[in-house]
């Protein structure tokens, strides 16, 4: 039995099935990553201000974010809609809403954490010379920060595309789902497909994450020198 | 700054707001369940009705959810097509409709919402009747049946339920099976175990003298297992299996159960065994002990 556990990965189009699913599984997690990094500098800078009724505000929104499971607000998103107001997204459509919800929320704490981290002294300093408050952000808080906040993001990052696996549940088949699908359709067969299977979903999701490690790695090298 | 500060402020207003409106409506609706059913027959612009059996037949389509993971009763072939007996009968009912059917993969937990906010037409998806769910869905006729199933070695087969006096009866804990011997007969020893593959396991080591679980699932084991029979093969309390439609979508149920009755005539039913089970199940099992024809069960 053990040698037919990988037939069952070569058989008609499942490998392509396989990588089918990782295409979809990519694409939500990179257009929510996109546009949750953009929004979430900009709400991580608001989150700075002194405004009580901003500061209310976001943090009510950070909180919400954080307590409610993935789970959930991909259902309010997907069923919950359509109950309250017939909007009838389709599943991939309301995974990238959620996930960027999340998204911004996490990544606006992160840029919070990281600006509030740069001390006050570089903003007085910048002021002394002469600088307005754009241009301190453009020259010596924002490059700060950047650096600061790269190994955070890119933690996020690969979190969300793990996360991914949760779509399923709104009916959008990813290449967890799949790689399910082709173990569940061989279990009679080849029982020990299962491992192939999942070995093989392993090492897709590793070849996905790992460039961007080994990335943020290169950039925080080169900004040390 | 200041200029930058205000716009962003308001832009992040108008985001939390919609986020927050769209929340409450969601969290609110839940409570609403049982207006909707009534909205759906008031007309189709309430929010998640499902499309009537007119609405079905002009868009050229019919939205089905199926398992995509449950072979043989709904699972995806090497090819990517959709196969099993529920997707059999789904494509029946595509073609006695005269469109096409749309196959959407759903999860055990997210049938009965599917059905709530009219995202699909029609579960077939292995869908147990239960009094519970009977109150959120409408069930059409049954088309299969479950019971549970009994399966020891074939040197001390089983035949019935009076020689497991005094003998070990494997089991998995939270199933049908722990629930149904320990209520109905307390004179059968238990082994329990948490996990399938640890009750298999006892079996063929000898730790118990038969192991019980849905019917289903006994008789594809024991066609892998040479030296292990199915010698009960429907015990206790018997399960319907059905097509579920939205409550209320009073025309397509109605539509369904003909359909079924229809269907019944030409003894569907076992030509869909023939076809999708029969390869797993071989000649183990008969027909008879699973599929249920024009919705009517015989015990």
């Amino acid at each position: 039995m053990q040698d037919l556990g990988i037939r069952v990965l070569f058989e008609g189009s499942n490998l392509l099935r396989l990588l089918g699913g990782l295409w979809i599984t990519v694409k939500i997690a990179l257009i929510s990553v996109a546009i949750s990094f953009v929004l979430g500098i900009f709400l991580g800078i608001i989150m700075t201000f002194k405004n009580p009724v901003t500061k209310a505000i976001t943090r009510l929104y950070l909180e919400f974010v954080r307590i409610m499971p993935q789970l959930v607000l991909l259902f309010l998103v997907y069923f919950g809609l359509t109950r309250a107001f017939n909007i009838n997204l389709s599943g991939q459509l309301s995974a990238i809403i959620v996930f960027v919800v999340w998204g911004t929320a996490e990544m606006g704490d992160l840029v919070r954490s990281a600006l509030i981290s740069i001390s006050k002294h570089q903003y007085e300093s910048g002021t002394a010379l002469g600088l307005t408050n754009l241009q301190v952000y453009r020259y010596i808080i924002i490059p700060q920060t950047v650096r600061r906040l790269l190994p955070l993001s890119i933690n996020l990052m690969t979190r969300m595309v793990k996360t991914t696996s949760l779509i399923v549940l709104i009916g959008v088949v990813e290449v967890l789902k799949v790689g399910q699908q082709i173990i569940e359709a061989n279990r009679y067969t080849a029982p020990s497909g299962a491992l192939w299977i999942y070995g093989t979903i392993f090492l897709l999701y590793f070849i996905v994450c790992f460039p961007i490690s080994r990335l943020a790695g290169r950039l925080e090298k080169r900004w040390m020198n | 700054m200041k200029k930058l500060k205000r716009i962003l402020s308001s832009a992040l207003v108008l985001i939390l707001a919609i986020t927050l409106f769209a929340g409450c409506g969601a969290a609110g609706s839940s409570s609403a369940d049982s207006s909707a059913a009534k909205t759906s027959s008031a007309g189709n612009t309430a929010a998640g009705t499902a499309r009537s059996l007119e609405d079905i037949k002009s868009s050229g389509k019919v939205i089905i959810g199926v398992f995509s993971d449950k072979a043989p009763f709904g699972y995806v072939d090497e090819k990517g097509a959709y196969q099993g007996y529920d997707v059999y009968f789904a494509n029946r009912i595509g073609k006695d409709l005269g469109v096409d059917v749309e196959f959407v993969s759903v999860e055990p937990a997210s049938r009965v919402e599917y059905l709530k906010t009219g995202k699909v037409d029609i579960i077939l998806a292995n869908f147990t009747v239960n009094e519970e769910r009977a109150q959120s869905v409408d069930f059409a006729l049954p088309y299969m049946k479950v019971a549970l199933g009994v399966v020891s070695p074939d040197k001390s087969l089983i035949t019935d339920v009076a020689q497991l006096n005094g003998k070990t009866l494997i089991v998995a804990k939270g199933t049908t099976a722990e629930t149904y011997f320990t209520k109905n007969h307390p004179e059968v020893k238990l082994l329990k175990f948490d996990q399938y593959t640890e009750t298999y396991n006892a079996l063929l080591d000898g730790r118990g003298d038969a192991f019980s679980t849905d019917n289903t699932e006994v008789l594809a084991w024991a066609l892998q297992n040479k030296g292990f029979k199915v010698g009960i093969e429907s015990l206790g309390s018997l399960d319907t299996i059905a097509p579920a439609v939205q409550k209320g979508n009073t025309g397509l149920l109605n539509w369904l159960n003909d359909e079924i009755k229809t269907l019944g005539k030409e003894n569907f039913f076992h030509k869909n065994f023939e076809e999708t089970l029969a390869p797993v199940y071989g000649d183990a099992v008969d027909p008879d002990s699973l599929v249920v024809e024009s919705g009517v069960v015989e015990k």
